[in-house]
C-alpha cells in the first residue's frame, strides 16, 4: 500500500477517534467516576449494543492509528529491508490481535460466556 | 614627489578584539573521536568565521580541512556548525555571534571526510532522485516557435525554492535525518515542491510517486529547523507541507 494512503488512514482514524472518544467521555459523565467503573455498570455498557458498537469502533480506530504510529517510529529508528518488513507485518499482526481480544470481550459479555 | 602619509598604528587602528576559535579536528581514518584545537584570532566587525578559519590555516595550522569557494553565500560549500547552529562560515560574522569563543564543527547528519569537510553524496543522491529539472513533452530546443510563458503569480508559487544553493544546512538541522538514514531530507523535498509547483512542469505525478514511500515525505515531523537555518531564506518546511497538500488532494 502506498504511504500516502496509509497516512490518510492514519489522519482519518485520529480525527474519528477524537470525535468518538469525546462521545464516550460524555457518556461516562452521566455517572460518577467510581460508579462508572463498577462491574455491573461496565457489563451493562457492553450489553447495550449501540454503545458496545461504538466502543468496538473506537478500539479499531485507535488500534490502527496507534500501531501505524508505532510502525513509523520503528522505521525511523532503524533501517533495513528485513527489519522494515518485520516491523510492518508485526504491527499489523499486533493490531489484529488487539482488536480480536477486545471484540472477544464484547462477544463474551453478550453471549454470557465466561461470566461469573 | 608625492608624500606618502605615514599612518601610525596607534592613531588609526584600535587594537583588534580577539576571539578564541575552537576548531573540531577529526580524521576518521586515524582518530577514534573528535577533539578541539583552540586558536586566538584577532577580528574586526566585518570578519567572518571563514576568514578566521583561513587565518588559522595561514598562520597557525595549514592542515585544517575546510571546504569553501565563493566567500559570498552563493556556492554553498562552507556549511558547518558554528556555536551549535548550522550556518555558512562565509555568511556569519564573528561580531554577530556575541561570544568570545567561536566553536566550529562539521555539519551533523553528514559523514566527515576530515575536520570541517563532509561528504555530500547523500544530499546529491536525494536531490537527483526527485528529478530537479523541468519535465515536459515539448522542448524549447526542437520547437523554435514555442515559449514556456509564465505569469508572475505562477512564478511566485515556487521562486523562493529556486534560491536553494545545496549547502546542506537544512539536512544538517533536520532531526529525522539524524535517525533515518534513508529519509529523503528537506533539501530534496523542497526541490521536489519547486518543480511540482512550476506551471511549465509536467512531471508532478512522477515526483509525487518518488517521495510517496516509507522514507519519503511522510517522515517529516515539521520541526521546522530546516527553515530556521537556511541562509537563502528558503522555507523547506513550508514546501513539504504544500507538497503534502498535493498528496492529500487539497491541491492540484
Amino acid at each position: 500500500m502506498r504511504e500516502s494512503i496509509i497516512m490518510k488512514i492514519h489522519y482519518g482514524t485520529a480525527l474519528a477517534a477524537v470525535a468518538l472518544v469525546a462521545v464516550h467521555i460524555l457518556m461516562r459523565l452521566t455517572q460518577g467516576f467510581s460508579e462508572s467503573l463498577q462491574y455491573d455498570s461496565v457489563i451493562a455498557n457492553y450489553k447495550f449494543l449501540p454503545y458496545a458498537g461504538m466502543l468496538e469502533i473506537i478500539l479499531i480506530l485507535l488500534s490502527i492509528h496507534g500501531f501505524n504510529g508505532l510502525r513509523v517510529i520503528l522505521l525511523e529508528l532503524k533501517q533495513g529491508r528485513t527489519y522494515e518488513k518485520a516491523v510492518s507485518y508485526g504491527c499489523v499482526a499486533a493490531m489484529i490481535a488487539l482488536i480480536t481480544y477486545g471484540t472477544r470481550t464484547i462477544i463474551m459479555v453478550n453471549t454470557g460466556l465466561g461470566m461469573m | 614627489m608625492a608624500q606618502i602619509p605615514i599612518i601610525t598604528e596607534a592613531s588609526t587602528t584600535p587594537s583588534p578584539k580577539v576571539i578564541t576559535l575552537r576548531i573540531a579536528r577529526y580524521n576518521p581514518q586515524h582518530d577514534s573521536n573528535k577533539k578541539f584545537m583552540e586558536f586566538n584570532i584577532p577580528y574586526e566587525r566585518w570578519t567572518t568565521v571563514l576568514e578566521a578559519i583561513l587565518e588559522v590555516k595561514k598562520y597557525f595550522d595549514h592542515s585544517v580541512a575546510v571546504r569553501y569557494s565563493c566567500r559570498q553565500a552563493t556556492c554553498g560549500s562552507c556549511g558547518m556548525i558554528i556555536n551549535g547552529k548550522p550556518r555558512l562560515a562565509c555568511f556569519t560574522k564573528i561580531s554577530e555571534l556575541n561570544s568570545n569563543v567561536v566553536t566550529v564543527e562539521p555539519m551533523n547528519n553528514f559523514p566527515v571526510i576530515r575536520d570541517l569537510a563532509v561528504k555530500f553524496e547523500r544530499l546529491f543522491n536525494t536531490h537527483h532522485k526527485v528529478k530537479p529539472y523541468l519535465i515536459h513533452d515539448d522542448s524549447e530546443i526542437t520547437t523554435d516557435s514555442k515559449e514556456f510563458l509564465q505569469s508572475p503569480k505562477e512564478l511566485e508559487k515556487y521562486i523562493q525554492f529556486s534560491n536553494c544553493i545545496k549547502c546542506g544546512l537544512c539536512n544538517s538541522a533536520c532531526p529525522t535525518m539524524a535517525t533515518d538514514s534513508l529519509f529523503v531530507g528537506p533539501q530534496a523535498l523542497a526541490q521536489a515542491y519547486r518543480y511540482v509547483a512550476d506551471s511549465r512542469d509536467k512531471g508532478k505525478d512522477t515526483r509525487l510517486k518518488i517521495i510517496d514511500e516509507s522514507h519519503g515525505i511522510w517522515r517529516c515531523h515539521f520541526a521546522g529547523s530546516c527553515s530556521q537555518v537556511c541562509p537563502k531564506g528558503v522555507d523547506p518546511a513550508m514546501g513539504i507541507q504544500l507538497l503534502r497538500g498535493y498528496m492529500l488532494g487539497f491541491r492540484s
